[in-house]
């Protein structure tokens, strides 16, 4: 084998490739193999760094350089400087929003330098598509572990003292499932990987089946190992072509090097994994509606218990657990429980990789340690809120989650705490908004997602979210009143109380926190007529100053209504009866200029001041 | 390129009604058989098929041994599967909250207008159909768009009309 005295890792993330990976790493291959040092440097494609803002990404290993945001053009430049030369490209590497000078190192990167990698230790390092390069990184010592020198209960003990919680959503200790999955008489036994992450602004399992697809088959051979499974299913969203042909590819080569299959290691035992396709629905996310989708049905939950541990798969005891969730057990296993469970607080041990996405300046894939405060999220990782614009909130935990405002920024995150604050752990979805976003349209947007993804199975889910949208999208249209208010907190129990499954007992949590903590926006959308942020059309109008009107056109050109009216050096003029309050006139109008205003009734502003906020109950 | 996604197709030739039958005993055969595998049948179906017509849907039966009404209740029930006939070019835009809280929005209804037809329809000459989707996963780009396969990340009207009009200039 060639030993090269530089590699050249390539991000081949969904977002990287998006931006024209694959085009940058073929040019970059073409030069390297034209200037004749093709023996000396080899470029590797890996999974997803997490920084996808900045796509796409380079890493020179082992000088620990990262470059960013790259393109086609740059190549020549960055063959001859910096593998010819030794000179790392100043240009080509990050700058902090805060402007100052370029930080050439990784490790160095606020980014990523707060982060304490589990789960995504092998991202950006290794090539997901080899076997190799995972087992390279210890990558299947603990299976060979606990297949070879371990017994079930052993595992169990292991996975139960290191505190693992399930990744997915309601942090069920993972050791207690597996244990009641282990003592059920009856076989076969099932495993599953819940792939079918749903929630919107999340995509860590995204990350992790892209990135190091082999940690998701080691960990459910260990889960194998434990509760006695023959066979196992790793269930992945329709939406992730590039996980699904990973994933393919990694059970392949497992087979192949006999790590799945008959006679495991030679220690006699036998497993072996398949993919399944979604077909999305956001309700097979649900434990027992994912396992009727494996069937072949409807994704329908069921009533629990029995558990899915008790009575699963085909009637048959069953684990199931979230990609993460199965990504963290090797790293146990082979590192011991000790070690896992001195990370995080309390109640809440290990890491949890959150998706930092929204209004904020670093966008991308973050793990750390449980407990971490929000503020260091969003400020040291996150670099703030880009435009210089205020932060209001973070909504956590997708549809389920709730909104937690700049009060709680020095909230330790914790399951706990956050379920106290009225979001919720979820998958870790984190979206952060500005002064700019609505609270009242966020609580709709949520709403119609449930509302649309609910199963109709049963009716406080199925109704109670189709009336609770229905009022929200009154209020946003400024036609609710402040009965509307104490409906939706009556319905909003009730649909909490009354679902079968997780979808419905918390579709109502958006609505209950930005309530919580932002009724006066709720209010001032009914009281005033008014939309705080300038989001709700009905409630803003868009109107050209002519005092800085220079009449460019560019704003009546752009208009797809042509509701403006105007000539070249004249005062342009917006017919409000036509306005669809797209907003194009507003983009299109010159940042030096600024001509038009996106308003919002003037006299009902001035009565927002009287109304004190946070009231909440 | 990897990028592809599964459910544009734009590509495939939708075969002949004789063919049909063959088709899905062909992708019946490639799962054994099997009745548990039935979405992923038809998830295969549409993306050689483009849709899953009537006759499509009642060959599956056939071939699994089940009831029509199993195949229709599966195939009504999940998102991926149209069961109206779609564009040659597909369009998605993100709904998922990232993208919302971007703009996403405003994206989706300058596609509306830009092809004249709602989230959710098909040009009357089957040349674009234009979907919504709750979350890619992409949530670093958003608000994205994709265009037949193609991810086209931090979107903005102007964007959009490019993208458009190099699918409009090349689809007559």
């Amino acid at each position: 084998m060639p030993t090269y005295r530089t590699h050249l890792l390539v991000c081949a993330g969904t977002g990287c490739v998006s931006c024209g990976a694959f085009a940058f790493k073929e040019a970059l291959e073409k030069e390297i193999a034209r200037r004749g040092i093709g023996d000396e440097v080899l470029v590797v494609a890996t999974g997803c760094n997490g920084f996808c803002e900045r796509g796409p990404i380079l890493m020179v290993h082992p000088d620990g350089i990262f470059y960013q945001r790259l393109a086609v053009e740059d190549v020549p430049l960055l063959v001859e400087e910096h593998l010819f030369k030794g000179r790392p490209v100043r240009k080509l590497m990050y700058v902090p929003p805060a402007a100052g000078a370029p930080i050439p190192k990784m490790a160095d990167i606020e980014f990523f330098k707060h982060q304490r990698l589990i789960v995504l230790r092998n991202r950006g390092r290794i090539d997901p598509e080899k076997i190799e390069e995972y087992i390279a990184y210890d990558g299947y010592e603990a299976a060979a572990k606990a297949l070879a020198g371990m017994t079930p209960e052993a595992v169990v003990a292991e996975i139960s003292a290191a505190g693992l919680r399930g990744r997915g959503g309601a942090g069920f200790p993972t050791g207690r499932k597996w244990d009641l999955c282990r003592r059920q008489p009856s076989a076969p036994k099932y495993l599953i990987c819940n792939g079918d992450e749903g929630d919107p602004g999340a995509f860590m399992d995204r990350s992790v089946l892209e990135a190091d697809p082999h940690a998701i088959l080691e960990g459910m051979m260990i889960g194998a190992k434990a509760i006695g499974a023959i066979r196992g299913f790793i269930y992945i969203r329709d939406e992730y072509p590039l996980a699904v042909s990973r994933v393919g590819i990694a059970l392949e080569q497992a087979r192949e090097m006999g790590l799945l299959g008959k006679d495991i290691l030679g220690t006699g035992f036998d497993f072996d994994l398949e993919i399944v396709r979604g077909a999305g629905a956001f309700v097979s996310g649900e434990e027992t509606a994912l396992i009727a989708s494996i069937e072949g049905q409807r994704a329908y939950p069921r009533q629990r218990p029995p558990y899915p541990a008790q009575h699963g798969l085909w009637g048959q005891p069953t684990v199931i657990n979230n990609v993460e969730t199965w990504a963290n057990v090797p790293s146990i296993i082979r590192r011991g429980s000790a070690w896992f469970s001195s990370l995080g607080t309390e109640t809440s041990k290990g890491t949890k990789i959150f998706s930092l996405v929204g209004k904020i300046n670093n966008t991308g894939l973050v793990e750390v340690p449980m407990g971490i405060r929000l503020r260091d999220i969003v400020f040291a990782i996150g670099g703030g809120i880009p435009k210089g614009r205020e932060f209001k909130a973070v909504q956590i935990g997708g549809p389920s989650g709730g909104c937690i405002p700049k009060e709680l920024l020095d909230l330790p995150i914790d399951y706990e705490s956050l379920t106290q604050a009225g979001a919720m752990m979820g998958s870790g979805g984190m979206i952060v908004m500005d002064e700019d976003t609505c609270m009242v349209d966020i609580a709709l947007y949520f709403l119609r997602f449930t509302q649309e993804e609910s199963c109709g199975k049963c009716s406080p889910c199925r109704i109670g979210t189709r009336q609770m949208a229905e009022i929200l999208a009154r209020i946003t249209a400024g036609e609710g009143s402040l009965e509307d208010i104490k409906k939706l907190e009556a319905l909003a129990l009730t649909v909490k109380q009354g679902s079968l499954c997780g979808l419905g007992q918390t579709a109502p949590n958006p609505v209950l926190s930005t309530l919580r903590y932002f009724r006066n926006e709720y209010l001032a959308h009914i009281v005033d007529r008014t939309c705080p942020a300038r989001v709700c059309k009905n409630l803003i109008t868009y109107f050209i100053d002519p005092g800085k009107c220079v009449g460019c056109l560019l704003c009546l050109k752009s208009c797809p209504v042509k509701a403006i009216s105007g000539e070249r050096k004249k005062v342009h003029v917006i017919d409000q009866a036509a306005c669809i309050k797209c907003g194009a006139c507003l983009n299109a109008c010159p940042a030096k200029i600024q001509a038009v205003m996106k308003t919002t009734g003037e006299e009902a502003r001035a009565l927002v001041g009287e109304i004190p906020a946070g009231t909440g109950p | 390129m990897a990028q592809k996604n599964r459910k544009a197709g734009p590509s495939g030739k939708a075969p002949l009604a004789d063919d049909v039958d063959a088709v899905v005993r062909g992708v019946v055969e490639k799962y054994g058989g099997e009745k548990r595998a039935i979405i992923q049948i038809l998830q295969d179906l549409q993306e050689r098929l483009r849709w899953l017509a009537p006759e499509t849907l009642e060959a599956a039966a056939r071939e699994l041994d089940v009831p029509g009404a199993h195949v229709y209740s599966v195939a009504t029930f999940y998102k991926s599967f149209s069961l109206e006939p779609r564009g040659r070019h597909l369009c998605t835009v993100c709904m998922g909250t990232a993208c919302h809280v971007r703009g996403g929005t405003a994206i989706l209804e300058h596609f509306e207008r830009k092809l004249g037809i709602r989230a959710g329809e098909t040009s009357p000459n089957r040349e674009y159909t234009l979907e919504r989707v709750n979350c890619l996963g992409a949530c670093a780009l958003a608000p994205l768009a994709v265009v037949d396969g193609r991810y086209h990340g931090q979107m903005t009207e102007n964007k959009a009309d490019q993208v458009l009009g190099k699918l409009l200039g090349t689809s007559e």
